[in-house]
């Protein structure tokens, strides 16, 4: 009658199955993305060198690697203007966002005002304010930092009302029956259970918050990595613009490791498995 | 207590009319969709009846009064809590004494036979001790009555007999007032000492039979004549309320 749901091996074969079993796992995840990646990078070496194609059109891939390592302080320099923005404006998404979805969801009234007016905002696409933007803030940090808050918002915004709302009735139901105030039901029932599709948003969120910074950067900015990137492509140094691409993706991953690192410390792991197949898919 | 419902514009309940005395095992038994959840909910203070009205200790109870415990047919654990600190949750809302509330939760879950689980997650549990878990919390603090919807209607048929006797023993030791909802007869008659038989569309109270038979009753028990006759007789009352129900349509 008392089984329990762990598979567990015994002390004295635990070691070695750990061990095996961590060989197992790097064999299995990381072994054929690895093996999938250098052979890509080794035919798109070798293919530019023997067809010919001008470094112009498409460089290869260790002139990229070289100019990321050449040009690494200038880089580095701009991935700190482009991350400051993606750091503050995701920040922003995140307060606005969860604000308004918490907001949304206790509120019928709130919800059912805001709601068509969230929607149509999500609609709109939000590259076509991006001048809009530089005239109102100028071309400084202000017009990029808004831009990534705004693409970055919705996400937040609507898994905050997916998660609250997903509380079952049963649920409400004992908290009631307890005399639980409001409050004490939003904290201890709630918002605990909101927390891993509010952290599915936020990882969404992560990733559209780095494109905002660059939208904003492509519409008029005097530093930053979309900047840079632009400035490249005009001087037609096209592997210094794949190294741009690059730095850029690596700021996405570290935004997007972050969340993951915080969402790790915040929701027990079981509670993570049910939405792991969506994790993995990001 | 008397309360006609109506849930929506569907009249659940009508003319519900009984009265539970304390330390009761009071048991419902009806086919699913007469009332029988909804007549807990209005127990518990959680639906208002749109007529009718609760008397407990001789007062009128109006609102949320939380003098009733609930357990469902899901358990209802919060997933993200251990099992211990689920069975806790009410002492944190009810703001009470930690010390004396832990000292109680161990002392149910030993109860239950979960001592050794405490620190573990509902998820690690199987059905019947996640449900078993659920009991101890409704049971931790000081409820006047605890209402039970058909706590055991998710688990295979082994597991439920052996949770109807484990009820039992809790019962005979906490000698709590119960309303035991279930679509079970037999398990009805183990376990009340009166069976209220409800017909459906609108719910309404067809019999209360009382229970005479000798406590602790053991699962053999249900093997007795006494026993099935009983059950017998509840079974044509049901099937009655059935055809009345078909005639009045």
């Amino acid at each position: 009658m008392d089984e329990v749901v762990t598979t567990e091996a015994r002390p004295r074969t635990w070691a070695r199955t750990r061990r095996a079993r961590s060989l197992a796992t790097f064999r299995l995840r990381w072994l054929p993305p690895l093996v999938l990646g250098i052979g890509l990078l080794l035919l798109w070496e070798i293919g530019v060198a023997l067809s010919g194609i001008s470094p112009l059109v498409l460089p290869r891939p260790s002139q990229i690697f070289a100019v990321m390592i050449v040009k690494a302080p200038e880089l580095l320099r701009a991935s700190t203007v482009t991350g400051s923005e993606v750091a503050l404006g995701f920040l922003l998404a995140i307060v606005l966002g969860s604000l308004f979805g918490v907001l949304i969801a206790l509120s019928p009234l709130v919800g059912s005002a805001l709601y068509p007016a969230l929607v149509s905002a999500q609609v709109m696409p939000k590259v076509a304010i991006a001048p809009l933007l530089v005239i109102w803030l100028g071309f400084g940090l202000g017009s990029k930092f808004a831009m990534t808050a705004l693409i970055a918002f919705f996400p937040i915004v609507i898994n905050t009302i997916i998660g609250l709302n997903m509380t079952r009735r049963e649920g409400i139901y004992l908290f009631r029956s307890l005399g639980a105030t409001p409050l004490q039901t939003f904290l201890k029932l709630r918002l605990p259970n909101a927390l891993p599709v509010f952290f599915g948003g936020l990882k969404v969120a992560s990733t559209l918050a780095v494109i905002g910074a660059v939208v904003g950067e492509f519409t008029g900015a005097k530093s930053g990595l979309g900047y840079l990137l632009v400035l490249m492509v005009g001087n037609l140094d096209t592997a210094g613009a794949f190294a741009c691409v690059l730095y850029l993706t690596i700021l996405g991953l570290l935004v997007f490791f972050a969340v993951a690192l915080v969402e790790r410390l915040v929701v027990p792991s079981h509670m993570l498995k049910r939405f792991d197949e969506m994790g993995n898919q990001l | 207590m008397e309360f006609p419902a109506r849930a929506g514009s569907v009249r659940a309940l009508d003319g519900v009319s009984f009265s539970i005395a304390p330390g009761e095992f009071f048991s419902v038994v009806g086919p699913s969709g007469c009332g029988k959840s909804t007549l807990l909910l209005i127990l518990a203070g959680i639906v208002p009846p749109t007529a009718g009205t609760i008397h407990c200790d001789g007062r009128e109870l109006t609102g949320s009064y939380a003098k009733c415990s609930l357990v469902f047919q899901q358990d209802n654990l919060l997933e993200w809590r251990s099992v211990l600190d689920n069975v806790l949750l009410p002492v944190e809302i009810k703001h009470l004494d930690r010390a004396a509330g832990r000292a109680r939760a161990m002392e149910l879950l030993g109860l239950v036979g979960l001592r050794g689980f405490e620190r573990h997650y509902p998820y690690q549990l199987s059905g019947g001790m996640r449900q078993r878990a659920a009991i101890c919390r409704a049971l931790v603090y000081d409820a006047r009555v605890l209402l039970m919807d058909e706590p055991f209607g998710a688990l295979d048929a082994l597991t439920r007999e052996e949770h109807q006797v484990l009820l039992q023993q809790i019962w005979l030791h906490e000698r709590k007032t119960v309303v035991f909802v279930t679509h079970d007869i037999r398990e009805a008659v183990l376990l009340a000492d009166r069976v209220a038989v409800m017909s459906a569309r609108p719910g309404r109270i067809r019999e209360i039979l009382p229970v005479d038979l000798p406590r602790p009753r053991p699962r053999e028990m249900t093997e007795t004549i006494e026993f099935n006759q009983l059950v017998a007789h509840l079974r044509r009352t049901l099937e009655d309320g059935y055809a009345a129900a078909g005639a009045e349509r």
